[in-house]
């Protein structure tokens, strides 16, 4: 056997335990449409308690006028969706260039370890929303999110944890602020999502 | 040289059947279809390879059912996992011996 062939067998090996045990087509192009949504949302959700209340500073002050609430919470709804959607077509398609099939058990394990910590997540964020303890409500969504994507980071790049602890320690932060909860929200779903995007894309995507 | 040539395993010469061994190391367990999308080798091929693997007792097989259909979960055996690091070793050895 020549040098040459034990060098590329090595490097085959090495490419097929990666590419069998992480997924590797996820795309960041879709972090960055996530933070734009957000960004979108956070905008909207910002005229609408502004225009009710003429400033944002203390979010207790929303509690008498739970519509306010219903529809900041519905925005958010929609972001989420829309993220959701738009990972999972981009990455899709992404996958489909390379010419890999996107439903593989690798994709399947990294789906699981997400859709834990954020359907306790969710379930947690409505509970908070019927007791209308509203405060917690934007740390606890960065909050959980940080914990499912550090634990989905095992089975795609490890960048991925790095996000996940940046959304921890804001979530933390908010908690301590629940007046500022939007400012924190908006830039853990917002600015750092079109960072990590922007990073991955370039990094990886191309 | 012939000293670690006697190190490699006849049962890796193979190309798939190496390839099915690292996904089996890197992976806990992986499914024949999914084995077979990522290795891109036909039912066939991929059936008497993986025979191969286990008659060595290299690889242990998990059959089960999925509703109608057969769902078989491969993973490496222990004997398996020190044959291939072995194998992985002497191509490493054969390396620096070329460089010597």
């Amino acid at each position: 056997m020549e040098e040459k062939d034990i060098h590329s067998e090595l490097a085959s090996i090495r490419s097929l335990m990666e590419r069998s045990s992480k997924f590797l087509s996820l795309s960041g192009l879709s972090g960055v449409m996530a933070g734009i949504y957000a960004l979108i949302g956070a905008f909207i959700g910002y005229k609408i308690v502004y225009e009710k209340y003429g400033s944002l500073v203390i979010s207790d002050s929303y509690t008498d006028n739970s519509l306010v609430y219903h529809q900041l919470i519905l925005i958010a709804g929609l972001i989420l969706l829309l993220s959701v959607v738009s990972c999972l077509l981009l990455s899709i398609w992404q996958a489909k260039k390379k010419g890999e099939n996107y439903w593989n058990p690798v994709s399947r394990r990294l789906i699981s370890s997400m859709a834990i910590p954020l359907i306790t997540g969710g379930l947690f964020i409505i509970i908070l929303f019927l007791r209308q303890e509203y405060a917690l409500i934007a740390s606890s969504s960065l909050i959980f999110y940080g914990l499912s994507l550090t634990s989905a980071s095992q089975y795609t790049f490890s960048d991925v944890k790095w996000l996940g602890f940046c959304q921890i320690i804001l979530g933390l932060l908010a908690a301590l602020t629940p007046a500022s909860g939007l400012l924190f929200w908006v830039i853990g779903f917002g600015l750092l999502h079109i960072i990590y995007g922007t990073v991955m894309h370039f990094k990886y995507n191309r | 040289m012939k000293t670690s040539l006697d190190q490699f395993d006849k049962a890796f010469e193979n190309r798939i059947r190496l390839q099915i061994m690292s996904v089996l190391l890197a992976n806990e367990h992986y499914d024949f279809n999914s084995l077979k999308d990522l290795l891109n080798v036909t039912d066939g091929n991929l059936a008497s390879h993986i025979k191969a693997l286990e008659k060595e007792e290299y690889i242990t097989v998990n059959k089960t059912f999925i509703g109608k259909k057969p769902n078989t979960q491969y993973a490496v055996s222990e004997k398996g996992r020190k044959a291939f690091i072995k194998h992985l070793e002497a191509l490493e050895n054969l390396i620096k011996q070329q460089k010597l």
